[in-house]
């Protein structure tokens, strides 16, 4: 059976975090009741002017240096003219000759993919398909929403790495603050352009194109089925015809949408409305210095300075929420290992049992709450129930500390495990005759729990009641 | 008092010393447009604006100052006055209500204008005699068997038979100036970005302004002042505050350099318009200005120029236009496809199609840079060409129009020769460069004709000297 490469080229759409639109006042902001957010600018009503929004263009610049992206010195917007009901104006301000960003690199475990360019453009309002008797309506809240655009080359060769790919892009544009990427929100989508050629072969194969996926899942299954589909032609003697296909998701296949033959002109040329964007070089550095550091500097500060392990390093720095949490818990309480422990045990398991993504302990608490555990000054059980009501109950710490601290311990200590046994000579009996001893002995570390309210140095305690049990 | 021969400035000025109320003043107006109802200038006269001029007279009253306090003035059907019908004179916006104030009104409210109505107009400003109109044709205010020019034709015709004492117009290659020639009065295409766009219906928004028809010299300058200045909306107005272009009026022209193009010299010969423009000639070198022969050698292809850019961004700001938002839809529509095509098919007229055709074939892959590249490539070269000639000339003079105001139904058949119309006037569309339109000698039936002034961008001042010289002056050779 004849061997194949798969190719992939990526385009991916990320809505941008700003706090109004692109090109009018209008809030950026999802889930509003439908046509509630818009303005004479953003449906395109007769003689309405656009005027950018710099700090969408700022946010491109950001993304594209977090991407050793050449950073054009004059960006131009375009009209993108073409018929769609969402479309308010009949065309959509975008950029083709000079984008924003030009070049750059996401490297992956394996392989660098390299970057055709990353541009600025407006997002378009959204079809609501009803019932028969409704049709569809159109909602043109989303209408004006700064969208940026990256075009990578086909430089990625199978699901997985477009996965890895755009779980990078995605860790990348969080951490840098450019966008929030919340897929189920459609804040990230993605065109997959797919081809197959004969392994080795230096000649693309002929494409297809899937547009608006809006999930990895998605996007991951997309891509196996359109090769596989395409390797299936090819084997049978057919040919692969250059065509949008629609993913469908439900049914786990790729449908043919449109012939490429019969796609539309755009008839793009520079937006008249618009002035050229001069970006200066010190501009471009100023924004260079204020980025935050990328997830693969942190790790390496983890690794190398705090020494922590490449998989705790990994699972810190997946979510930028969470670094900027370990961060500042570091910040407060020097001793990144025992951060990291409590983090990936007692914090992670929570969220997890909570299935949200809330730590509901402050980065100051829990610096507190590890510092009095290294003080001695409450025990580790105790600081995981206080942990606990803090967590559930939104307690005060220090009224807590109060309630648990000063330890029990030493002389105090052995007198209460005295009594302890002096008081319970049936349980004695019990522990010298029994085939599960361990059992008792556990009775009795629960009974000077009990007694010194969980106060008590665990580990001595055991040693005590060990000696007294002799 | 005698409104007849008022000026916009003296209107002003006797209503802010209540010599006439604001009322008064604008019933008046108001009679002159239903009287001269038969030239079909005005398309609305707004049921408020009596209303509006019984409040602006208690404003005036408890002290309100503007430069427009209690004025009535007359707009384009393409200018969004919030509440108020704006159809573009097609048939496609008939019943479209402005939801917001163009830049230009917001200006003249605050100055405390009465905006009385709205003007005929070619539809979406697309033609030079307003016969486009889908509300029927304007008629010349001076003979009413001609056309008034267009597109701004009705607000020019309703300035001349004394319908309001200003009229907005906008100008996207002709259309304040060539109207007003031929109608003897005074407008002005002020520089590019000199007047905020925002809430004036796109027809060509790389080259078109707003700006104002009136009786007189003075009375432009005084209007152009509240017009201009940079607007927030308006990305492409120039960031810098209006000026008073009345101080810039000296009565003197004495050792100006004025500019004749050589390519001019040729183009007038046999025209009616030649003996005007070389009186026109005659009259500055007699009083003192130095005539400068000079050249813009591309000239002519200004005019091909205009015909692929306006177009190209004309098909992209209508295309908004599909019968579902707004613009009325097809009632033999019997699914979405046939809203757009039907909806479109009857609401835009024939002229209006023909440039959104033109505008998509330029655009089209494989026709871009032989059209739309080369004419942006050509629109540089002319401002280049120009340049040199404003190192050597503070202004240069231009005939507005080849002749008279033509007949109505004249050019209608003929699309070619309707875009001659425009031959002298689209040049500072491309360039930018404000111009003027005044009166300037007469063409064989006694009708007017105009002169161009044109300088170089943002000296409205120095054009304004000029043409108040020429009008102040001329009478009396």
């Amino acid at each position: 059976m004849q061997d194949f490469d798969i190719v992939i080229g990526l385009e991916v759409h990320s809505e941008l975090k700003t706090n109004s639109k692109v090109f009018c006042s209008c809030a950026n902001k999802f889930g509003q009741a439908p046509n509630t957010n818009c303005c004479p600018v953003c449906v395109g009503l007769p003689g309405a002017l656009p005027v950018l929004n710099k700090k969408a263009v700022e946010l491109v610049i950001k993304a594209g240096l977090t991407m050793d992206c050449e950073i054009n010195d004059l960006a131009v917007f375009e009209r993108k003219n073409y018929f769609y009901p969402d479309l308010a104006k009949a065309y959509q301000i975008s950029q083709l000759v000079r984008p924003i960003c030009i070049g750059g690199h996401i490297d992956l475990k394996d392989k660098s993919v390299r970057l055709n360019r990353i541009h600025l453009e407006e997002d378009a309002g959204k079809l609501v398909h009803g019932t028969q008797a409704i049709g569809t309506l159109i909602d043109y809240n989303r209408g004006g929403v700064p969208l940026m655009e990256l075009v990578t080359e086909p430089d990625i060769s199978s699901a997985e790495e477009a996965v890895e790919f755009l779980t990078n892009l995605r860790q990348k544009l969080i951490y840098a603050g450019v966008a929030e990427c919340k897929m189920e929100q459609g804040g990230m989508r993605c065109d997959v352009n797919v081809s197959v050629k004969p392994k080795g072969s230096d000649k693309l194969g002929q494409r297809t194109e899937m547009k608006n996926l809006n999930s990895f899942k998605s996007v991951f299954r997309a891509i196996n089925y359109e090769a596989n589909r395409q390797m299936e032609v090819l084997r049978n003697g057919g040919k692969i015809i250059q065509e949008t296909r629609k993913w469908d998701d439900n049914h786990g296949k790729s449908i043919s949408m449109r012939k490429k033959e019969t796609s539309s002109d755009y008839r793009y040329f520079p937006d008249p409305d618009l002035l050229a964007v001069e970006i200066p070089r010190e501009d471009v550095e100023t924004i260079k210095k204020s980025l935050p550091l990328m997830p693969d500097q942190l790790k390496s500060i983890y690794m190398n300075e705090y020494g922590l392990s490449e998989y705790e390093s990994d699972i810190l720095t997946k979510d930028k929420e969470l670094s900027d949490y370990f961060n500042e818990v570091v910040e407060h309480f020097n001793n990144p290992k025992e951060v990291t422990n409590w983090i990936l045990t007692e914090v992670l398991n929570r969220i997890k049992d909570e299935e949200s993504a809330e730590i509901k302990i402050s980065p100051c608490d829990l610096a507190k709450l590890l510092k009095l555990v290294e003080d001695k000054k409450v025990t580790r059980t105790n600081a995981k129930e206080m942990l606990t009501r803090i967590w559930e109950n939104d307690e005060n710490i220090s009224s807590l500390e109060k309630e648990y601290g000063g330890r029990v311990d030493g002389e105090e200590l052995k007198s209460i495990v005295e009594k302890i046994i002096a008081n319970n000579s049936k349980a004695v009996e019990d522990y010298h005759t029994s085939d599960t001893p361990e059992k008792v002995f556990r009775w009795f570390t629960g009974q000077v729990m009990k007694e010194t309210k969980g106060k008590a140095n665990a580990q001595k305690a055991e040693e005590y009641i060990k000696e007294l049990l002799k | 008092m005698n409104l007849k021969d008022l000026s916009l400035i003296d209107l002003a000025k006797a209503i802010k010393e209540r010599k006439i109320s604001s009322y008064d003043a604008t019933k008046y107006y108001i009679e002159k447009c239903k009287e001269n109802a038969h030239l079909n200038a005005i398309l609305e006269i707004y049921d408020d604006a009596l209303e509006n001029a019984k409040i602006m007279d208690e404003k005036i009253a408890n002290g309100f100052e503007g430069k427009l306090a209690g004025v009535p003035v007359v707009i384009k059907d393409n200018i969004l006055y919030k509440g108020k019908i704006a159809s573009c004179s097609s048939k496609f916006l008939e019943n479209y209500v402005a939801q917001y104030n163009a830049d230009v009104v917001t200006k003249m409210l605050d100055a405390g204008a009465v905006i009385i109505g709205r003007a005929n107009m070619d539809e979406f400003a697309m033609g030079s005699s307003t016969e486009n109109s889908a509300f029927g044709i304007t008629k010349n205010a001076l003979d009413e068997s001609r056309v008034p020019g267009g597109s701004s034709g009705g607000s020019a015709c309703a300035v001349a038979a004394g319908m309001c004492p200003v009229a907005l117009g906008t100008d996207t290659g002709g259309s304040i100036r060539q109207p007003s020639s031929y109608n003897g009065v005074v407008g002005i295409k002020p520089t590019y970005g000199r007047v905020s766009r925002y809430g004036v219906v796109a027809f060509a928004s790389s080259i078109e302004q707003v700006g104002p028809i009136t009786k007189n010299v003075k009375d432009n300058a005084y209007m152009l002042e509240v017009l201009s200045g940079g607007s927030e909306h308006d990305e492409t107005s120039l960031k810098m505050d209006s000026c008073n272009f009345l101080l810039q009026i000296k009565g003197d022209i004495k050792g100006l350099k004025v500019g004749v193009l050589k390519e001019i010299e040729d183009a007038v010969k046999g025209l009616e318009v030649e003996k005007a423009y070389n009186d026109a000639k005659e009259f500055l070198a007699n009083n003192g200005a130095q005539i400068i022969e000079t050249s813009i050698p591309d000239f002519k292809l200004a005019l091909p120029c205009y015909y692929i850019i306006a177009p190209a961004e004309a098909t992209s700001n209508l295309g908004r236009f599909d019968g579902v938002k707004y613009s009325k839809r097809s009632q033999n529509a019997k699914d979405v496809d046939e809203i757009y095509i039907k909806s479109r098919s009857e609401g835009f007229g024939k002229e209006v199609k023909r440039r959104i055709m033109l505008g998509n074939f330029v655009l089209s892959s494989g026709y871009f840079d032989a059209y739309y590249n080369k004419a942006k490539k050509l629109q540089q070269k002319l401002k280049n060409e120009a340049k040199t000639v404003f190192e050597k000339c503070d202004v240069f003079i231009l005939p507005t129009t080849t002749g008279e105001a033509f007949k109505i139904g004249e050019k209608m058949g003929d699309p070619v020769s309707m875009y001659k119309e425009d031959l002298f006037t689209i040049l500072t569309n491309i360039l930018g460069t404000p111009s003027i339109s005044i009166p300037f000698g007469k063409g064989k039936n006694g009708l007017p004709l105009g002169l161009q002034i044109i300088a170089d961008n943002l000296n409205e001042g120095v054009i304004y000297n000029v043409a108040d010289f020429i009008e102040q002056n001329l009478r009396e050779v």
